[in-house]
């Protein structure tokens, strides 16, 4: 069960999220799920519940957006979903297809509360949302 | 019931404070996790060393291969070895006894190896021995076919290995750990006569029901190991690891 560790870093960027924006607390936090990224939904929330105690994320909560698995054909062009564990063209059978949906593991938005200033946040995050880490030489 | 206040009142909706801004982010959960594995291919490019992880449930014969390719390479390539397990340092201690350099990893309860222990584990374990550069570091995965896959380390290659003596439907029970494979190798194939329920066929068949083209090849490392094709298809790849690689080429491994 990695669902925990994949849960901390969740809350490791959205808690960066919330001091960049100065806000008191997160309400919902959305992430996008495919069935084929290899992560469980059903523990990732309840690892959720564990996790969230903190600073910023106390009152959280976890919603889930699940996406299906979407295949397209090399062969003939056609799009159809399909099971994970069975990734074929429904229209001429083949299995040679590209993956058009299904492997996303995305943090997608947050609801932030208690921001000082009235004017909303950027609508996007640059890439100083990240947890910067400062380059490492390995000596 | 109403999820913000607990009553039961149905339909009925609180207005989203004025303080309250919703932030769209969309950007990959994992990406503290990614942020280190990208730092940690950076750096293997510029060691100019080929990292494959090597990936498969507990006892599928990781170590043991290991063992025999070292033995079939020789003085050909210099490999060196990062092990990951939850205790002991038993792997490691094996290899070493072996001749090979390795560097065991630790994680506790922890069922995989993530980015940030690859990180860790190189400042203990130089790409360099005596001077001579390393060729092509293996990193020995936690056995386990579920979670590892969800973790990039900066390995250039993922391989798998399915061993004769689990079922031959593993790539359909296990479909995220098959499709992150750039190799499956078939492992303990010198059992195959006294087996009577794995079939080559069936395991092939059940790979390619995940949509990709995977190269599968056939290994025994027992008494009489059979490593060839594994060999041939890693100095391959490690040849073509020596050129300088265009940037699609190194993203398509690290999607894989």
């Amino acid at each position: 069960m990695h669902e925990m560790a994949v849960c901390n870093e969740l809350l490791d960027q959205v808690r960066a999220n919330a001091m960049q924006h100065g806000a008191r607390s997160v309400g919902a936090i959305t992430v996008r799920i495919g069935a084929l990224s290899g992560v469980e939904p059903d523990l990732l929330e309840r690892a959720f519940t564990i996790a969230r105690a903190g600073d910023y994320t106390d009152n959280a909560s976890l919603v889930i957006e699940p996406v299906a698995v979407r295949v397209r054909c090399r062969t003939c062009g056609n799009e159809n979903d399909a099971a994970a564990n069975r990734l074929l063209c429904e229209a001429c059978g083949g299995y040679a297809v590209d993956l058009v949906g299904g492997d996303e593991l995305l943090l997608a938005s947050i609801e932030l509360h208690g921001i000082p200033d009235s004017e909303p946040p950027a609508r996007h995050q640059n890439a100083k949302g990240q947890i910067s880490e400062g380059e490492d030489s390995y000596v | 019931m109403c999820e913000t206040c607990g009553c039961s009142i149905p339909g009925h909706e609180h207005p989203e404070p004025a303080d309250t801004h919703t932030v769209e982010v969309l950007k990959g959960l994992m990406s503290s996790n990614d942020h280190a594995a990208a730092h940690n291919r950076e750096h293997f490019d510029r060691s100019g060393v080929l990292v494959v992880n090597l990936m498969s449930s507990p006892g599928a014969g990781k170590t043991r291969l290991l063992e025999q390719t070292a033995a079939a390479l020789g003085d050909r390539l210099n490999i060196a070895v990062i092990e990951g397990d939850l205790e002991t340092e038993n792997d490691a201690e094996r290899l070493r006894r072996g001749g090979i350099r390795a560097h065991q990893i630790t994680t506790g309860s922890a069922c995989h190896l993530d980015a940030h222990l690859i990180h860790q584990a190189l400042h203990e374990f130089p790409l360099a021995d005596q001077g001579k550069p390393v060729d092509v570091l293996f990193i020995e995965n936690v056995g386990n076919l579920v979670c590892p896959a969800a973790f990039d380390l900066g390995q250039h290659l993922n391989v798998v290995l399915l061993s004769t003596t689990e079922g031959d439907d593993k790539p359909a029970k296990y479909p995220v750990m098959f499709r992150a494979a750039d190799l499956v190798m078939l492992s303990k194939c010198d059992l195959l006569p006294l087996l009577d329920d794995f079939s080559v066929d069936r395991a092939r068949s059940s790979l390619e029901g995940l949509g990709r083209q995977t190269p599968v090849i056939q290994t025994a490392a027992g008494r009489q190991p059979d490593v060839g094709a594994w060999i041939e298809w890693l100095e391959a790849r490690r040849a073509e690891h020596s050129v300088p690689r265009g940037k699609e080429q190194v993203a398509a491994t690290q999607t894989a």
